[in-house]
């Protein structure tokens, strides 16, 4: 028997569109935008200015924090501005603007493909050259790795488990990465052990990539430590606490920190990033991009520049198909639909999804039936049908008592909702308000 | 027979002595309350908006008698009238309060402000601002789902469907504030009523830059401070790239009005004026958009 999560969950269709497509490098764009925050926490501080001439791998933003991630050109040439540009969520965010001379690499990286498997640094060298590199957890909520690899001293990390399971539908970019570069991932891995100093390593892959897992499990023989976990194919496996669940079977407590259960999740991608950065000293500032959808002519996976316009990538697999309803960033359970498609690239874009207009369309949503899918959809065990009606009311305080701050904002409640209620723009707005009440109240103290 | 006549009797006097220690109890532990709390609360129009800053209309009556005097307290929908009904009942001095309005600071209509993208998600302005900036270029301006007009109690707001932006109804609007909690943009504002319920204001909240602020709506405030330097009242202030008309110095004087290039401050209820073209007189009427030229909606698909 395959092990999976043990509440709730959804089967979407897969949709893996660009599977097997080889990753293609794309074209360095003419002007590239660095937004400042790409991460959760503070965003980062400009350490250029206008005029100055930056190399790819220059580092141009530092950290404004604990919580908070470095930042690097990715492109060569002169900084025109620092501005603000509209993002994908329609809002104003400051970001550098680049103007492209060239492609000039900083001298310290090591460009060259051969494998350095061996790493004598220490944990806390890693640690620090993690920082430096600016890697953020690449799954898509963009946690800076080096907070996360730091955990508070009253736990202990027991084993580090590898988000392979790449369970949003259309998204191939991790499954690709797995297949071109296993060898450098298990370095990684191994590097990620031994920053939090255990000796275990669990890489759970959903079955739905039997040819990754079998490469995996293959490579891995020669990495102490490194497990292949096959998964049963369940939507919301890639969320943090659904995979230790899976995997270790321990649940994470309502408030409690992933760390508490004494594993350390980490994606793929991320792990890739830290080989990188470690063994040659490449800051992260590209990334995998999957950019699919029906209508799209040629569903692809890129690896991009970060900072580059989405518009260029979409352009490079056969344009905006015309009949197109919706570009959203990411996948389809947990992406956002982007407001135009100037948006620069960032560290956490792991897709690009074009729907056309059929698919695209919400239907109308109607009276809650009672029929309670949603309740047995939830990977938390909440019931979004009574979050989403509190919400609609706006009682906040007792959506604090039923637990919103536990919810992860899959979408699996929305997703099987027969009356199609907007359960989890509910859920979301509600997560908004009661924490903003929390931290009102942390303050007072 | 037997049986109901026993059941009747039994019933009886278990009811008998329930109601005995009820009566004692009720005489014990009682509670005395003012009797002009009650008083009070009569005369209120128990509509319970807490537009007076109290929950409802029993704890503004509550509030009043306990307080000993009747300053900073007000009652939005029964106005004065209602105020000097209270200060009759406790023999003090009625709280004098300007009658205030709210006014709707945007003027985003479609035909101003064109929609680059669509929002079909939950018509909710709460969930669609939770979610992303809006569905034109100003991520200030009104979203236009209506969270003002659901949650006004006094049918005072209603949305235009020709602009899409919300219009108050002065005759019913109380101030009492709900739709200024409503708005996740924070674009209604409760400004005093004026004097023939005149008002000046600006009509925008968009802090960008001037020429962001003028791409994404053409009766944006830039930010460019001739109305500043005109106002002979030193009523206007500019702050992030917006203006601001302090209703307390402002005379409406209107000559702001007159310099705005961008056309973003709005006069209400003045009379026509003479020389303008046919275009510029402002209804009126209580219209919050005059300025507007009325075009059909640009609806995007």
């Amino acid at each position: 028997m395959l092990k999976t999560f043990s509440i709730g969950g959804v089967h979407p269709h897969e949709n893996k569109l660009s599977a097997h497509q080889p990753i293609i490098t794309a074209e360095v764009p003419a002007k590239a935008v660095i937004l400042l925050g790409q991460h959760i926490g503070a965003p980062a501080k400009p350490i250029v200015a206008k005029g100055d001439v930056v190399k790819v791998g220059t580092k141009i933003a530092e950290p404004a924090g604990f919580v908070s991630a470095a930042i690097h050109s990715s492109v060569s040439g002169k900084v025109s501005k620092i501005d603000t540009i509209v993002d994908a969520s329609g809002y104003a965010k400051p970001a550098i603007f680049i103007d492209v001379e060239g492609d000039e690499w900083e001298e310290t990286i090591d460009r060259s493909t051969t494998l350095v498997k061996e790493c004598n640094l220490s944990a806390e060298e890693i640690v620090k050259k993690i920082a430096d590199a600016g890697i953020v957890g690449l799954g898509g909520a963009c946690f800076p790795t080096q907070v996360k690899l730091c955990p508070p001293p009253s736990f202990k990390a027991e084993c580090v488990i590898i988000n392979a399971v790449e369970c949003e539908p259309y998204l191939t970019a991790d499954h690709q990465l797995m297949l071109e570069h296993a060898e450098e991932i298990m370095v990684g891995v191994s590097i990620l052990m031994k920053a939090v100093k255990v000796n275990k390593a669990f890489i759970g892959i959903e079955n739905n990539k039997p040819d990754a897992i079998e490469l995996m499990t293959k490579v891995a023989v020669n990495y102490a430590g490194i497990e292949i976990v096959p998964l049963k194919v369940k939507y919301p496996q890639g969320g943090e606490k659904q995979l230790i669940d899976a995997i270790t079977k321990r649940q994470v407590a309502s408030g409690a920190l992933p760390i508490s259960t004494g594993a350390v999740v980490q994606n793929v991608g991320t792990a890739f990033a830290v080989y990188e950065a470690v063994q040659k000293n490449k800051p992260l500032f590209e990334r995998v991009v999957t950019v699919t959808g029906k209508s799209v002519a040629k569903p692809s996976n890129f690896l991009a520049r970060i900072g580059t316009p989405m518009k260029q990538l979409i352009d490079a697999c056969g344009g905006l198909p015309e009949d197109t309803g919706k570009v959203i960033g990411g996948g389809p359970m947990m992406g956002k639909a982007l407001v135009n498609t100037e948006v620069p690239t960032a560290k956490g874009s792991s897709g690009i999804l074009i729907m056309n207009r059929k698919e695209a369309k919400r239907g109308e949503a109607q009276t809650c039936i009672r029929c309670a899918k949603c309740v047995s959809a939830c990977p938390m065990g909440l019931e979004p049908y009574l979050l989403g009606a509190l919400s609609e009311n706006g009682d906040f305080e007792r959506m604090e008592k039923e637990r919103i701050m536990d919810c992860i904002e899959c979408g699996s409640c929305q997703f099987t909702c027969p009356a199609n209620r907007p359960l989890l723009d509910y859920c979301r707005l509600g997560k908004g308000k009661v924490g903003g009440m929390i931290r009102a109240r942390q303050a007072k103290k | 027979m037997n049986l109901i006549l026993i059941a009747v009797i039994s019933l009886g006097a278990i009811a008998l002595v329930l109601a005995a220690i009820l009566y004692v109890a009720s005489k014990k532990f009682a509670v005395y309350e003012d009797p002009r709390i009650a008083q009070v609360g009569e005369v209120l129009p128990q509509a319970n908006c807490g537009g007076c800053g109290y929950p409802g209309c029993s704890g503004f009556a509550d509030a009043c008698v306990k307080a000993g005097s009747l300053d900073g307290k007000f009652c939005p929908v029964g106005g004065q009238p209602v105020m000097a009904k209270v200060a009759d009942i406790l023999g003090l001095a009625a709280g004098e309060a300007e009658p205030m309005v709210a006014v709707v600071r945007c003027n985003g209509t479609c035909s101003n402000r064109p929609r680059i993208n669509q929002y079909d998600g939950a018509k909710s302005c709460a969930i669609a601002a939770s979610l992303y900036g809006g569905e034109t270029g100003c991520s200030y301006g009104c979203l236009g789902c209506g969270d003002c007009v659901a949650a006004c109690r006094f049918d005072a707001i209603h949305m235009n469907p020709e602009t899409g932006i919300p219009e108050v109804d002065e005759a019913k609007c109380t101030a009492c504030g709900a739709c200024v909690k409503a708005c996740p943009k924070a674009i209604i504002e409760i400004r005093p009523q004026g004097k023939k319920s005149r008002r000046v204001y600006v009509s925008c909240v968009n802090k960008d830059k001037g020429a962001v602020a003028r791409k994404a709506c053409t009766v944006s405030c830039i930010g460019c401070g001739k109305c500043v330097k005109t106002c002979p009242f030193e009523a206007i202030t500019l702050e992030n790239n917006l203006a601001y008309i302090d209703p307390n110095k402002c005379k409406s004087c209107r000559k702001c009005v007159e310099v705005c290039p961008q056309n973003a401050i709005v006069e209400l209820n003045f009379p026509p004026r003479k020389p303008k073209t046919e275009e510029a007189p402002d209804a009126p009427k209580e219209t919050a958009a005059p300025k507007a030229p009325a075009e059909a909606p640009k609806v995007t698909e």
